[in-house]
C-alpha cells in the first residue's frame, strides 16, 4: 500500500484484550497488509484485563475502512473506534534533552513558559537538561521546530494518546 | 452447586486432549509423535473414541485434516510436534487459511521453563504461524487447556471458518489438572454474524436491484459452501432465471450441469462467464471475494458501470479489492433463504416477462464460441481427454470426490469435470499448494470409506508429498491418482511460452522417477498409459479395483496449455482464446 503524504490522517482506538501477542497480532496485521503507522500506543487501563491502544496511520478513506474492518476481526479486539471521525482530544507527551549554553537559556526559558512545558531537571554536571511537553502532535512539533535545534541532544516522543469529546463514551 | 465444578475431573494436561477431542466429536486427528507430544501420544493410544492417522509428514497431516474439513463440514484436527513439527505444518495452515477451512492444530511445546531458552526442537509457534491462523493460543496453565480447545474450535467453525492453533508446553501435559470440557464458550471479544442478522429492508433491497437488472449475473464462491447453502442457491437461481458462475473454491456450489451455469470464471474461466460477468448490470456476489484470479484487473472491471450486491460473512471481504453498491454482511444460507422467500411473493420474474431474453441471447452467444474445445485427433494424449473420460465414467456414481494438486491439470480439473454437489472438489485454491493432492486424498477418503477418490495431478505437484503413498498403504486408502505427466512444471511452462519468449527456466522434470514401479514398492498398483486409445480401458481398470491404490501415470502432450487465459493484470474480457 502505498502511503501519500496528502492521505488523511486518522486516530483509531482500540479496546482489547490485556494478553501477551495481541499488540503483535495488531501490528503484524499493519505490516503483513502494508498499512502505515505513524504512531501507537498501548497500556492497561483501570481495568487491567483489557489494554486501551490508540493508533495513528494515514490512508484514503478506503483503506482505513479496510484497516477497522481488519482489526475489527482480530479475536482479541474487544472495540473499535476512528477518533477522527468525531470530536477528540489528542495528547502527546514529549521529552527532551538540551544542552546549557550560557547565552541561549533565556530564550530556552521563554520557549518554555509560552508552551506550558516544564523542566524536570535542573542543569547537571553534564551541562544539559531535560524538558517535558504535553500537547498535540502539531504543538510537539512546534516546539521542536521553534527549539534551538544545535541543544537538542535527544528526544523521545511517546505517539498519541486519544479519548472521544462529549457523551460518546468507548468502553466495552 | 457450582455446574462448572460439578464434572469437573483431574487429569493430565496429556489425557485431557484426546478427551476434549472425543468430547467436541472428533473422529480422526492426523499427525506425528515427537518429543514435546510425546506424553499426549501415550494418552491418545490409550483410548479408541479419537482414530490417530500416522502421516510421513507433518505437511500431510494439515493437508489430510483439511481435506477431511472441507469435505464433511466438520472441523479438521491435526497434531504436531514442537519446532520442525510446527514449521512443517505451517504450509498446511496458511493454505487451510487462505481457503477458510475450519481447523484445529495441536502443536507441542519445549517445557515452560525453557521457552526463550533457543531449547532443542523450540520454536516460537504462537509468533510463526500468527499471519496464517484465524487465531492461536498458547497454553500456559493446565488448568486452561481443555477451555483453550473448545475456544479453539469455536473460533475454527463459526463466522468465517479457518484454522486455529493451540500451543501446549511439555510440562504442563505431565500435571493433573481440572477438566471440564464446556458445551458452548462465550468470547467477549469475539462477535460472530448472527444467522438472521440482515434486516427485511436490506432484502427488499436486494431483491429490487435484482429484479431491475437487464444483464444479470450471479457470482459464488466457497462461501456458499462453508455455509451449506447449495440448495438455496440453486432455488433462487432457477426461480430467477438468470445465469451463474461458480469461482474455484465454489464449484459445485451450483450444479455444473445445469444449462443456467456458465462454468467457471477467472483467470482459466469459460468465456462466456467471464464476458457476463464484465457485461453484466447487476452482479450478485455471494460468498466470493473479488480475487486477482477472478477479475484480474480491477480497473478493467471498472470500465463498465454495474451495481454489485455483495453478500459475505466477512465484511473485510466486502469492497476490499471491487467497490460495491449493495454490501452485505451475513451467513449466506439464511439469507438466500430470505431473498428466495421474498421473490416468492413476487407476482412477476424476469424469466416470464422475456425482460432478459437478449442477455442470453448473448450468453448463448459466447457459449457457442466453445472455449474449452481442443483437439480430439491427436496421437499423443490430451489431458483434457483423460479428465474428460474419466469424467464420464464417474458422473454416475453415487459418491465421486476430486481432489487436485495445482497447475494445469488443476484448471482441466475446474474446467471439465462437472460438479454437480458441493464438497466434491476439493483443491487449494487461495495458496496455491503444489502437493496437497494426495494427502487430500487421504482425509477425503478416510472421511468417505465408499466414495470414489480421484487425485488429478501432475509429475510435479505429487512429487510434493508422494511419501504419503505409505500412509494410504497403512490405512488401505483406494485413491485413484491420475497423474498428468507431460515432464513439465506445466503452468510454470505456460507462462514461459507466453510472458517469457519460451524461455523454459528450470521447468522441465528432469530425472522422473518411474511412478508405475514406485506405486509398486509402496504396495500399491501403477499403470502407465501412453496412446489415447488406452485411456479409458486404463481408467475403467483402476476404478474397477476397489481395494486398491492405483497411480495412473498417463504421459501426455508437452505443449498443451490451459485455454481461456486471463494474463495477469489483464482485464477479465481480454481473454487468450485457443
Amino acid at each position: 500500500m502505498i502511503v501519500e503524504r496528502r492521505d488523511p490522517r486518522h486516530v483509531i482506538s482500540l479496546i482489547l484484550e490485556n494478553e501477551s501477542g495481541a499488540l503483535s497480532r495488531v501490528s503484524g496485521l499493519f505490516s503483513a497488509r502494508g498499512y502505515n503507522i505513524e504512531s501507537l500506543t498501548v497500556a492497561p487501563t483501570n481495568d487491567p484485563t483489557v489494554s486501551r491502544m490508540t493508533i495513528v496511520t494515514r490512508g484514503s478513506d478506503e483503506v482505513v475502512t479496510q484497516i477497522t474492518k481488519q482489526l475489527n476481526k482480530l479475536v482479541d479486539v474487544i472495540k473499535l473506534v476512528n477518533l477522527t471521525e468525531g470530536g477528540h482530544i489528542e495528547r502527546e507527551l514529549l521529552l527532551v534533552k538540551l544542552r546549557s549554553l550560557e547565552n541561549k537559556n533565556e530564550d530556552t526559558k521563554k520557549l518554555v513558559e509560552e508552551f506550558n512545558a516544564r523542566f524536570l531537571d535542573t542543569v547537571n554536571s553534564d551541562k544539559t537538561y531535560i524538558i517535558e511537553l504535553t500537547g498535540s502532535g502539531a504543538k510537539l512539533d512546534d516546539f521542536l521546530d521553534r527549539v534551538d535545534e544545535t541543544l537538542v541532544v535527544e528526544a523521545v516522543r511517546t505517539g498519541a494518546s486519544g479519548i472521544g469529546k462529549g457523551s460518546h463514551t468507548f468502553v466495552y | 452447586m457450582d455446574p462448572t465444578t460439578a464434572f469437573t475431573e483431574s487429569l493430565t494436561g496429556a489425557a485431557m486432549v484426546p478427551k476434549c477431542l472425543a468430547d467436541e466429536g472428533v473422529k480422526f486427528v492426523f499427525g506425528y509423535p515427537g518429543g514435546a507430544v510425546l506424553p499426549i501420544y501415550d494418552e491418545i493410544q490409550k483410548q479408541s473414541a479419537v482414530k490417530h492417522i500416522l502421516v510421513r509428514h507433518e505437511q500431510a497431516a494439515v493437508h489430510a485434516a483439511d481435506a477431511y474439513a472441507r469435505s464433511t463440514n466438520h472441523v479438521g484436527v491435526a497434531l504436531v510436534t514442537s519446532g520442525p513439527g510446527v514449521t512443517n505444518a505451517v504450509t498446511g495452515i496458511a493454505t487451510a487459511y487462505m481457503d477458510s477451512v475450519p481447523m484445529v492444530i495441536i502443536s507441542g511445546q519445549v517445557p515452560t521453563h525453557a521457552i526463550g531458552q533457543d531449547a532443542f526442537q523450540e520454536v516460537d509457534a504462537v509468533g510463526i504461524t500468527r499471519p496464517c491462523v484465524k487465531h492461536n493460543f498458547l497454553v500456559k496453565n493446565v488448568d486452561d487447556i481443555s477451555i483453550t480447545i473448545k475456544k479453539a474450535f469455536h473460533i475454527a467453525s463459526t463466522g468465517r471458518p479457518g484454522p486455529v492453533l493451540v500451543d501446549i508446553p511439555k510440562d504442563i501435559t505431565t500435571i493433573n489438572g481440572k477438566y471440564f470440557y464446556p458445551k458452548t464458550v462465550a468470547i467477549r471479544s469475539y462477535d460472530t454474524v448472527v444467522k438472521n442478522d440482515v434486516s427485511d429492508e436490506i432484502i427488499d433491497k436486494i431483491v429490487s436491484s435484482l429484479l431491475r437488472a437487464k444483464r444479470p449475473m450471479i457470482y459464488t464462491g466457497g462461501g456458499v459452501i462453508f455455509s451449506e447453502a447449495s440448495q438455496e442457491l440453486a432455488e433462487l437461481v432457477r426461480a430467477l432465471g438468470y445465469p451463474c458462475t461458480n469461482t474455484l473454491m465454489g464449484l459445485g456450489g451450483y450444479p455444473g450441469t445445469d444449462p443456467l451455469f456458465l462454468g467457471m470464471l477467472g483467470m482459466h474461466g469459460t468465456y462466456e462467464a467471464n464476458m457476463a460477468m464484465q457485461e453484466c448490470d447487476v452482479l450478485f456476489a455471494v460468498g466470493a471475494r473479488f480475487d486477482d484470479r477472478v477479475i484480474g484487473n480491477p480497473k478493467h472491471f471498472y470500465r463498465e458501470s454495474r451495481k454489485i450486491i455483495h453478500l459475505d460473512i466477512d465484511p473485510s471481504s466486502i469492497s476490499k479489492r471491487v467497490t460495491v453498491d449493495l454490501p452485505v454482511v451475513g451467513d449466506v444460507k439464511t439469507t438466500l433463504r430470505k431473498i428466495i422467500e421474498k421473490l416468492g411473493k413476487m407476482k412477476t420474474l424476469h424469466k416470464e416477462s422475456g425482460a432478459i431474453d437478449d442477455w442470453w441471447i448473448q450468453i448463448e452467444k459466447w457459449r457457442g464460441r466453445k472455449c474449452l474445445s481442443y483437439d480430439q485427433t491427436s496421437d499423443i494424449i490430451k489431458p483434457q481427454m483423460v479428465i474428460e473420460k474419466l469424467y464420464e465414467l464417474t458422473c454416475h456414481q453415487k459418491e465421486v470426490f476430486v481432489t487436485s494438486d495445482v497447475g494445469q491439470h488443476q484448471m482441466w480439473a475446474a474446467q471439465f469435470y462437472k460438479f454437480d454437489q458441493p464438497r466434491r472438489w476439493i483443491n487449494s485454491g487461495g495458496l496455491g499448494t503444489m502437493g496437497v493432492g494426495l494427502p487430500y486424498g487421504l482425509g477425503v477418503q478416510l472421511a468417505h470409506p465408499d466414495a470414489t477418490v480421484l487425485c488429478v495431478t501432475g509429475e510435479a505437484s505429487i512429487q510434493m508429498c508422494i511419501q504419503e503413498l505409505s500412509t494410504a498403504k497403512q490405512y488401505n486408502l483406494p485413491i485413484k491418482i491420475i497423474n498428468l505427466n507431460n515432464r513439465y512444471m506445466g503452468m510454470v511452462r505456460q507462462w514461459q511460452e507466453f510472458f517469457h519468449e519460451n524461455r523454459y527456466a528450470e521447468s522441465y522434470m528432469e530425472a522422473l522417477p518411474d511412478f508405475v514401479k514406485l506405486a509398486e514398492s509402496y504396495g500399491h498398483v501403477g499403470i502407465k498409459i501412453d496412446r489415447p486409445a488406452d485411456i479409458e480401458g486404463a481408467l475403467k481398470d483402476a476404478l474397477a479395483r476397489k481395494d486398491e491404490l492405483v497411480f495412473l501415470d498417463f504421459i501426455t502432450d508437452q505443449t498443451e496449455n490451459v485455454y481461456p487465459m486471463v494474463p495477469g493484470g489483464k482485464g477479465l474480457s481480454e481473454m487468450i482464446l485457443v
